[in-house]
Order: C-alpha cells, then structure tokens, then sequence
C-alpha cells in the first residue's frame, strides 16, 4: 500500500467528515436548544436531496443554482415539524420524544417511498463536474466544492449562533428557557427558528450532495446514524464539537474502509462511538 | 388515628376484581379452544403473529416502559435467537428446545456488554447505540459465511411433523399452541416481575433516577438488569419464528421495522402497562396482516405511513397509549377514593 | 457522638467555587439547621455529602466511615436519607408506592414493606392520601412524601433541602411541627431553611454559609449575634 493511497483516502475522509459536521451541527442546535434527538434528521436530508434533484429534473435548474430554494423549503419543513409535531411533545418524557420523532421518521421515509419508488437516482451532467489532481491525489471537484461550502456553512451558522441578537437569544433559551422569556425572548418562536436553522444546515449539506451521490429514499440512515455519533463524540449540544467529530468520523469510516473492510464502516464508527463513551462519557469537546 | 392505619393495613395488596379475572381466564380457554374449531391456515398465522409480536413487545416495554430507556435496535435480539436454533439445528442437529437458551444466553451476554457502558449515561446515548447495534447486527450477519451471509439459513426440513425438531408441516396448529404457550408464560412472568420489588424498583428509576438513588437503588444495575431481562424475553421469538417459516436471512431478522414495529405496538397499547403489548398487537397485527393481503407486498410503505402517523398521533394525544382510555380502578392498581 | 464529620470539603465547577474548605459535624440525634443567602452553596453541599456530586477535596465521614467521593446509592444504603430542594417524587405512582420503594430497603417481603410504608405515612399524616398519585399531591403533601421516602429507609442521618420553602404560611407550621417528631424518634438531622425564626427554633447547631464558605458554626443564640452571618443577612432577619 502506497502513501499516496491513504493520501488519497485521508482527503476523501476529510471531505465527508466537513458534510457530516455540518448535518450533526443542525442536529446538535436542536438538541440545544430543547433537549429533543430529531430522529427524523436522515429523512429530513433525504428530503433535501429530493428537493435538489426535483428542482433539476423538473425546471432543468442545476443543484448550485437551486440550494437556496433547497434551504428555504428545508427552513420550512423544521418549522412545519416544530408547529405541528415538536410544539406538542416539549414537556413530555424523553422516551415519548423519542418515539415522535422516531415516528417522524417512519412517516417521512415511507411517503417518499411510496411517491417516489426506492429507485436510485442521481443529476445527469450538473456543473459541478470531473476532478482535479493535485500530485498523485485526486479530488472530484463536487466532493470537493460540497466540503467547502459545508465548511463555509458550518462558520456561518458558529457566526450566527455567537454573534448575532438572534443567535444569542436562542442561546439564552437553550441555557434557560424561562429565564428568556422573562427576557422576553419568546422560546416558542426561538424553537421554530432553531428548526429552520437546524433543518436549513441539512438543506445545504444534501444539496450539495445532490451533485454526485446516489438520491434514494434510504440514503439518510446512513447519514443520520453518523451525524447522531457526531453529537454525541462532540458533546450534546456543542456546536463547534460537531465539526472536530464530524472530520474524525470521516476520517474513520474512509480509513478503516481503506485499511481493514470497506463494507464494515459503520461498525469502525459504532466502535469509536462506543470507545469515547465509555472513556469520555461528556463528549470529546463538553458543551458549548 | 390508629383504627385508619389498621384499616389501611387489612386491605389487599392488590385490588383482585374478580370479573377482570374470569374475563381474562375465560379468554385463555378460548385461546386454546379456538383450533379445534377448524380455524383456517390464515387465522392461525394471524394469531401467532399476534403471540409472537405480543410477546415481542412485551420485551421492549420492560426495558423502555418499566425502566424508561429507549432501545431502537431490539430487532437484534431477535435475529440472534433466530439464528441460533437455525445454526445449531443446522450445524449440529441439536433440537431448537435446546438452542433457544443458547439464544436466550447469547442476547442477555450481548444486553450486558451493550448495557453496561451505555446504561450509565443519559437516555439518548442508549438510544443512538442500539439504533447502531441494530444496523451492525444487519451489516455483520450479511456478510459472515458461516451462518450463510446474505442468503441466509435453509433449516432442512424434517419430513414429517416433529416436536423434537419443531416443525410441523401437516397444520399450523401445533405453532398455534407453541406460540400460545411462550405468550402466556412471558405474560404471566412480566405481570409478576411488575409486582415484585423489583417491578417497583425499576419503575422508581424511570421516574426519577435522582430520587431513587437516594433509596438505594443502583441505578445503572437496575437498567442493566432490565434491559437483560428484556433481550431475553425477545430472543425466544426469534427462535420460534425461525422455526416456524424455516428460512431466515439477515433481512428478514435484523431488520429494522422489526425494532419499530414492537416500539410501535407498546407506544400503541400503553408502555409502561402489562397490558399495553396485548391491545397494541391485537390492533396492529391484523392490520399489518390485511394490509400484507390487499395491497400487496409492493414497496410495503404504506402500512409504513401508517404506523408512522399514528406514533406520532399517540405521542401527542395519548402518550399512555389506549389502554389510558380504560378506567384504571377497573385494571389492577387499586384505588379508594 | 459524632455522627457526621466534614473537613475542608472543596467543590468548584468551572473555576467557580461552589463550596469552599467547609467543616463542620454534626452530634448524633440533634438538628444542624444550614442557613445562607441563595447561591450560597447550602444544597451543593447537601449534594457532596449524599454523593450526588463529586467533592475535589477534603473529609467527609459517617460515624467512622470514609464517604468522601462514594456515590449515593451506597451512601444511602449506610443510612443517610434526603429530600430534595426541587421536589423528585415517583410521579406516576401513588404515595403509598412512592414510600413501599423506600421501605423495601428494609423489608424484602411486599406485604411487610407495604406495612412498614403504611405506618410511615401515617407518621407525616398522609394516610388518606395513600392511593393518590403524587402528581395529584400538593406542594406541602409532596414535602411530606420525600420525608416519608426518605425515612422509609430508616436512615440515621436524615438531609432536608428546603421542607418550608415554597409553601404558603399555613403549611408551614404543621411541616415545623413534624420535623421536631422526627427528631423525637432519634434520627439526626441536618435541614436548609431561608425561615430564620424556625432555623432558630428547632436546631440545636446551626452553620452559616456564604459565597460557598463557612462564615459561622455554632448554637443559634451565638449565630444571631455573629456579626458576619448578620452583614451577610443584611438585616433578613427583621423581614422573616
């Protein structure tokens, strides 16, 4: 085995390992915010993907030009899932949380499988095309637009979240959500809006992925999986956690496929997930 | 003062309300009666699918209803017992009465290995592993040879019916009692486990973890000792449904709905309640089965759709489920108001 | 006897001093009331001494033995008992099974815990309330729950986070009343209180607490008069 070789798959885990911080960040504002897992989170990528590849197949209008309209209509969706599901669940037992959101994902996935059939599919010819060679590496220029948008993203959404009134203020209802309102932060609409950000991250991260991964109603599971070990390894909660976990698992999963067997790459992250928690049970990076 | 103590002390433990009693006796008989009516091949499937995935839920409602953590991934302890008649009868010839402790072994190993770094921690960490553990069991079984990977096991089949080698290919009905059997004792087992000390213990550590570690309680243990008990309970089912349509594969029992479809079932019926398992399989399964009949197993999806919407409808409306709907001073929590 | 023993027990979470070098101890059978303004420390110390937060440094003993960094459910099981500021009770069980889960401790057998938990009910005079769900109690009802719970274990030494905090005036005098026959059947306590007049009243020792230091251990008649317990009540003693 050359190092070129590992080069090679270190770059490609890198690349996943940006997609997945960003996917776990959303996943990781939610919880956050109110304590809740978004089971659903896969579909809800599965969705995003969808959105990309109807946009394309329909209008003719190529993934990097309809990531916008992806994001909105994602935007949309966590604050149709907030008003309509998540609103009713907020003071119930975890084991009743995990079960809706659980049940979410039941529903969402078995919509699209009815309407859409569980065929693969994927966007013929979009922009983002071919790949560029840097020595003996080779980089497929959509892997490798995708992880720098995501990258951007993930940035973007830290900025947010530290920075701006909106941003503080759904950290003030993450820490204490009563003593925010009395702040007069209303925590009702700062969950709707923790959903559309949460759910607007997932937005980016599928549609860009549109570009060159297969778009079938399963293809989230995978994902979600990943980006729940993310949140944890990167503390509940922790934002920027998210983005070191992310890489790591990227890393991992492209590595291990490399070195030992690429059909057990879930089991590699499944074993790094088991090893921090019984090692570092607060996460890699503790919260915030 | 004291006569009130005194009279609190001379009533019953339990509230026996004697109707509820020979309602539940008169329906046991029925249940064994009921093949010797000439039942058809297609109602006897229909009530060992109700069995079994009592019996399942059931299972699930002991680790997530009486001690409050969520598993995702239960549909592994299934696919182990499973495959450990179908390996052992195979390899070996060793009959499944034998290898479904092995399965019973292996689970309760695997619910101690999983359990005890998990069961420490908060409920989400237990949760995202054993949705991981459910698709690892999946993963590894598609692709391990010695159990056949993708393909599966073929049990070979005995040509006649045989009770030592658990097949029966003449009529359904000796499944029926088999299952029959395995229902009421785990049900019985459950009711008395949920009236034991420590059926009070593990409810204590569902509701307040906190408070009952100031009683004693090892709250870790505890979990452990549930979630042991419950892989337990789940990996009977998969023996007998192995034996019962003699081939299994990695997709048919590790999959996923598998894992759903209990959760669904208890949610449905009332978690946390002994009867809860009952009422949501009786209402599930058939559905689940007609559905099977009439559209067809094309993509499946929409009893899918289905059950995802009611799970949901559950959890915000009746998170005890439908047995909430059932005055409880008629069930067996004793009240005197 | 002493029956607790605490030296120079440290906590800080995240460079923020929660307690700091505390000593004290405690007499077998007495009352050591535990005052302090909020934020004080009072019940992070509770929480140090039943082990439900790890001490960084210091002492802690039960009778002879060493409890410093165990975790709760052995320390219970020696014989400490508590109650908490923020009220735990079992919700979705009654009373009567909230404390059966105490009095099993105890007494293995269901019908004798039953019993046992019945005549400990009796004690905080709930016994009509025994088949009510404690989501159904009130405030003052669930205070007297956690005592029976907590005493259902026959603890030696039993911990009261608050038991007159956030009960209207009326309740108040009857929850007093029960802690001084608790005291009678011989278990020490160790109580946190913001009522000044009661802390007075009923403890034999009582420790100061600001900022997470011991600012003043002793009778009550000495703690009415130390002048930093007063500097730090500014004067709350007029207003309770």
């Amino acid at each position: 085995m050359t190092s070129e070789i590992i080069i090679q798959a270190i770059v490609t885990g890198l690349m996943m390992g940006l997609i997945y911080a960003l996917i776990a960040a959303g996943l990781s504002l939610i919880f956050g915010l109110m304590e809740i897992v978004n089971f659903a989170h896969g579909e809800h990528l599965m969705l995003s993907m969808f959105s990309s590849f109807w946009l394309w197949s329909l209008f003719g209008l190529d993934p990097l030009f309809s990531i916008p309209i992806t994001i909105l209509l994602l935007a949309f969706c966590g604050i149709i899932t907030h008003y309509f599901l998540i609103r009713y669940i907020l003071k119930a037992k975890m084991l009743i949380q995990i079960c809706a959101t659980f049940g979410l994902s039941i529903f969402i996935r078995s919509i699209a499988q009815l309407l859409w059939t569980p065929d693969f599919r994927n966007v013929d010819k979009p922009l983002l095309e071919g790949r560029i060679e840097i020595g003996s590496v080779f980089i497929g220029q959509p892997q490798l637009y995708a992880s720098l948008v995501c990258l951007v993203a993930f940035f973007g959404l830290y900025w947010f979240v530290t920075k701006t009134e909106t941003g503080l203020a759904l950290q003030a209802t993450a820490q204490d959500r009563h003593a925010a309102e009395i702040l007069g932060i209303p925590s009702n609409k700062m969950f709707a809006i923790g959903w559309a950000i949460g759910l607007g991250c997932v937005g980016v991260a599928g549609g860009m992925m549109a570009n060159y991964f297969f778009i079938f109603t399963d293809v989230g599971i995978n994902f979600a999986l990943f980006a729940f070990v993310a949140v944890a390894l990167g503390g509940f909660g922790s934002i920027i956690g998210c983005l070191y976990a992310g890489i790591i698992i990227g890393l991992v999963e492209s590595l291990g496929g490399l070195l030992i067997d690429p059909s057990f790459k879930l089991l590699y992250v499944f074993a790094i997930y088991l090893l921090v928690v019984i090692y570092k049970p607060q996460g890699l990076f503790g919260r915030y | 003062m004291d006569s009130k103590l005194e009279i609190a002390k001379s009533e019953p433990i339990w509230n026996t309300n004697n109707r509820v009693i020979s309602i539940i006796a008169g329906l046991v008989i029925l249940l064994f009666a009921l093949p010797l009516f000439g039942m058809n091949s297609f109602y006897l499937h229909l009530f060992i699918m109700i069995f079994m995935h009592a019996v399942m839920a059931q299972s699930w409602n002991v680790i997530a209803g009486f001690s409050g953590q969520i598993s995702l991934g239960h549909g592994a302890f299934f696919g182990i017992g499973a495959y450990a008649t179908s390996f052992f009868y195979m390899e070996y010839g060793i009959t499944p009465w034998i290898s479904i402790f092995f399965g019973m072994f292996v689970s309760g190993i695997f619910a101690v290995l999983i359990g005890i770094p998990m069961l420490r921690l908060s409920g989400h960490y237990f949760a995202i592993a054993t949705l991981l553990i459910g698709i690892s069991f999946q993963v590894v079984f598609q692709r391990w040879d010695l159990v056949g990977a993708a393909s599966g096991l073929w049990v070979t089949m005995t040509p006649e019916d045989s009770w030592s080698a658990l097949q029966f290919h003449s009529s359904k009905a000796p499944y029926y009692y088999v299952f029959l059997m395995f229902f009421l004792i785990t049900f019985f087992l459950v009711w008395l486990l949920s009236r034991s000390k420590l059926g009070y213990r593990l409810r204590a550590v569902r509701d307040d973890p906190q408070a009952a570690l100031s009683l004693c309680i090892n709250v870790s243990n505890y979990k452990i000792i549930a979630y042991v008990i419950s892989a337990m309970i789940m990996a009977p089912m998969g023996s007998l449904f192995a034996q019962y349509i003699l081939i299994i594969d990695p997709d048919r029992v590790f999959n996923i709905e598998i894992s759903i479809i209990v959760l669904l079932i208890t949610v449905l019926g009332g978690i946390g309640n002994v009867w809860g398992p009952i009422i949501g399989a009786a209402i599930l399964v058939p559905i689940s089965e007609y559905s099977r009949i009439y559209l067809g197993g094309t993509g499946g999806a929409v009893d899918l759709i289905f059950y995802g919407l009611i799970l949901m409808i559950i959890c915000i409306f009746r998170p005890n489920g439908l047995i909430s709907f059932i005055p409880k001073d008629i069930l067996e929590r004793k009240k005197q108001r | 006897m002493k029956i607790l023993t605490v030296e120079n027990l440290s906590k800080s979470f995240g460079g923020i001093h929660a307690n700091r070098d505390i000593s004290f101890d405690v007499e077998e059978g007495s009352i050591l009331g535990v005052i302090g303004p909020n934020g004080a420390g009072k019940s992070t110390l509770f929480d140090l001494i039943t082990g439900f937060t790890k001490p960084d440094t210091g002492k802690v003993k039960f009778f002879d033995k060493n409890i410093f960094g165990i975790s709760p459910d052995k320390i219970s099981n020696l014989g400490v008992g508590r109650t908490f500021q923020k009220l735990k009770p079992f919700a979705d069980q009654t009373l009567l099974e909230n404390v059966m889960i105490g009095a099993f401790v105890k007494e293995k057998d269901i019908k004798r815990a039953r019993d046992r938990a019945l005549e400990i009910i009796d004690f905080v005079d709930l016994i009509e309330k025994r088949h009510h769900f404690a989501k159904e109690l009130s405030t003052g009802q669930r205070k007297r729950l956690e005592m029976a719970r907590a005493m259902a274990i026959d603890p030696k030494l039993l911990l009261m986070d608050e038991v007159t905090g956030g009960v209207d005036q009326k309740t108040i005098p009857g929850l007093v009343e029960l802690v001084k026959k608790l005291k009678n059947t011989g278990v020490t306590i160790i109580t946190i209180e913001h009522n000044i007049n009661i802390i007075m009243e009923i403890s034999d020792n009582v420790l100061a607490l600001d900022q997470g230091k011991r600012i003043a251990f002793g009778e009550p008649k000495e703690i009415q008069n130390n002048k930093q317990v007063i500097d730090a009540y500014l004067g709350t003693f007029d207003a309770a």
